[in-house]
């Protein structure tokens, strides 16, 4: 018995004594800045010894637990058992009506009354949440499904957003009559983007579509009469509600329930497109660019298409965003939102729908509900991002593909 | 179906990179139905040649000819690789180039693309007409995936796929396109003595229930032997030699390139 367990004794004795190290480098390393405070003015200097204890405990169980945990992933059973557990879930609740149709009436109901038990502020950040969920699930398309890199999908957010602004204060065109419109713009400059970047893969189409939504950025800083420059446009309309007036409370309420109706429009398109013909082009353009034309699919065509879906939904967020907040200028269509969009879909899953939800709600709402940390907010949220990526890096949720029953089989594969 | 009549001709084919020419007129013919291996050292050209006449590569000089069964005859000269695909040629990889991160049987659904039409409209609609070339898709796909052998592993990953099997996939994912002519690009490399027996007649049987034409690289020379019609050899990017297998055999110059020169003390 003494035997069986002396490796994993001498094991955990090594991991403790690295952890001990870590500790005392730690201790080291923060000694000026935790111990030493001088006072200038009263010209002593006041030694808190507690909080070398402090940093030392501190970083000892965290170096101890980190190193257990990437143990166990190197181990390898971790992320394999992680997989088949939300498979066999996964599966589950898909086959099981019982379970999915409960779930589903419940998240309903939830959905339905949220805005009626919570503030208004937060439905507020409810709603760019879900504005979110919609961007994600777009770039997905481009990024998840057909593994075109595109780092400048804020340019199609800001297209919906401008052809709102500019439509509604020259010809005082209202939302609901913009709303496709954007769309349709965004549409074409996604084609636009397509065109000169069909024969870039990877990197290099990164930087191009880097480019692309820095030149439309620029251009709509810099052109004054067309867009207003910097100063924005301001007094956008609200989307209105059969010409009745509402309050900004209303209004709130109102938009929430137009982003919920948008955002199950979009889970229904992406989910219906992903399992058909023009989905499984997609995702075997990214799989293998070469086999996939070779097996006959016109991968201009498809890249084109990829683009053009991918920033409609861009384009009809971009034209929400303007109705929601009523006031534009480039100032929110920087990069870091496009970096915003993309770690979204990444650290959710690429190609999954309920991860790309997730996801979005978890980096929008995380640094809202971080606000307690106030000053570490950020370090807290990139923290977060650098866990779920080092442990997951296939993101929340994996894709799963869709499943084929074949009565045929089964009888076929008894009898053999 | 006459066997006499060409499925393939190439007719001075030459490739050249920079100031390397990987292909040097090159002739070969296929005929409706037959099988024709095309082997040679490595290096020789081989793939480059399967590359050229897919339209992944475009060739410095030559022609290549198609001659779909009961349509009129084909250029392949300067087409994108797709369309060649939809004129009824189709092709494996010598390196497995399956969709990975697909299930077996979407990866065979993937290449009835060329033969389907619903678009996205269809798609997020599911419009009648979508979910009937849907099930079509399905039940095509599957039959397929019975005949080479691999039903019991429709939803698995591609990648998930013992080796044999996933050349098996490659092949399926080929056929889906309906192609009257097949390439294969050493179907049996990496293969144990059984798989490649399986192999063996699953090419003959391609050949005789579908009728297809079907031209190989392939260095296992039982195989090659066994199952080719007329065998090619290629060294340094010529064609060196053409024939029966028994001549291929015996023929001094393949002997040369692929053992060397005799040596005389």
């Amino acid at each position: 018995m003494a035997t069986q367990w002396k490796p994993l004794i001498e094991k955990i004795t090594s991991e403790l004594v690295k952890s001990l190290l870590v500790a005392a480098w730690f201790m080291f390393l923060t000694f000026p800045l935790m111990v030493i405070r001088v006072h200038p003015l009263e010209r002593t200097i006041e030694w808190r010894w507690m909080n070398m204890i402090y940093v030392g405990v501190g970083s000892f169980f965290l170096s101890f637990i980190w190193r257990y945990l990437m143990e166990r992933k190197d181990g390898g059973n971790s992320k394999e058992e992680g997989d088949t557990w939300q498979k066999r879930v996964g599966l589950r609740i898909r086959s099981d009506k019982r379970i999915s149709l409960s779930g589903l009436i419940a998240i309903g109901i939830f959905i339905f009354i949220f805005p009626f038990i919570f503030s208004s502020y937060q439905t507020q950040i409810m709603i760019t949440a879900l504005m979110y969920v919609m961007l994600g699930l777009g770039l997905n398309i481009v990024v998840g499904l057909a593994g075109l890199l595109d780092l400048g999908y804020v340019a199609f957010y800001a297209v919906g957003a401008y052809c709102y602004a500019l439509l509604n204060h020259h010809f005082g065109l209202s939302f609901w009559m913009a709303l496709p419109l954007s769309g349709a713009l965004a549409a074409t400059f996604g084609i636009l983007l397509g065109f000169p970047v069909l024969r870039l893969r990877g990197d290099y189409l990164a930087i191009v579509t880097l480019g692309f939504g820095e030149i439309i950025r620029l251009i709509l800083e810099n052109w004054n009469e067309f867009s207003f420059g910097p100063s924005g446009i301001a007094g956008i309309s609200r989307p209105g509600f059969f010409g009745m007036e509402l309050s900004l409370q209303e209004h709130t309420v109102y938009l929430y329930f137009i982003m919920i109706m948008l955002v199950v429009l979009t889970v229904l398109v992406v989910s219906r497109l992903r399992n058909s013909r023009i989905g499984r082009a997609w995702i075997a353009l990214r799989e293998d660019e070469v086999a996939c034309q070779a097996m006959g699919i016109d991968k201009t065509k498809t890249k084109l298409t990829a683009f053009a879906l991918g920033a409609t939904w861009a384009g009809l967020v971009g034209c929400i965003f303007a109705a929601k907040t009523t006031f534009i200028n480039p100032a929110s269509f920087t990069f870091m939102e496009s970096a915003m969009i993309l770690s979204i879909v990444v650290l959710g899953g690429m190609g999954s729908i309920v991860g790309v939800i997730l996801g979005a709600f978890v980096l929008i709402l995380l640094p809202e509900y971080l606000r307690a940390f106030s000053e570490y907010r950020m370090l807290a949220f990139g923290a977060a991002m650098v866990i779920i990526m080092v442990f997951r890096p296939q993101g929340i949720i994996t894709g799963i593909r869709q499943r084929y029953e074949f009565h045929r089989n089964t009888q076929k594969g008894k009898a053999r | 179906m006459n066997k006499t009549q060409p499925a393939l001709e190439v007719k001075g084919l030459t490739m050249d990179f920079g100031g390397l020419r990987a292909l040097d007129h090159i002739d070969l013919e296929v005929r409706q139905g037959e099988i024709v291996a095309l082997i040679g050292p490595n290096g020789a050209g081989k793939t480059t040649f399967f590359n050229c006449i897919t339209g992944i590569y475009e060739p410095t000089k030559g022609d290549m000819i198609i001659h779909p069964r009961g349509k009129e005859p084909v250029r392949l000269n300067r087409l994108k690789p797709n369309i060649v695909t939809e004129h009824g040629l189709a092709r494996t990889f010598q390196n497995i180039r399956l969709f990975q991160k697909m299930t077996v049987l979407e990866n065979v659904m993937v290449a009835r693309h060329c033969r389907t039409k619903s678009g996205i409209a269809g798609a997020i609609f599911r419009t009648p007409k979508t979910r009937k070339e849907e099930a079509e898709m399905v039940e095509f796909s599957y039959g397929l995936l019975e005949k080479v052998g691999l039903a019991q592993y429709v939803n698995e990953l591609a990648h998930e796929l013992p080796y044999g099997a996933q050349r098996r996939l490659e092949i399926a994912r080929a056929m889906a396109t309906e192609p009257f002519l097949l390439l294969l690009d050493e179907p049996a490399a990496g293969m144990n003595p059984k798989e490649t027996n399986e192999l063996d007649k699953l090419i003959t049987k391609l050949q005789v229930e579908d009728k297809l034409a079907i031209l190989l690289i392939e260095h296992d020379m039982k195989l090659v032997m066994s199952i080719s019609n007329r065998i090619y050899v290629m060294d340094y990017g010529s064609m060196i030699a053409q024939g029966t297998p028994h001549e291929i055999a015996e023929n001094p110059n393949v002997i040369k390139a692929y053992l060397g020169e005799a040596f005389d003390a």
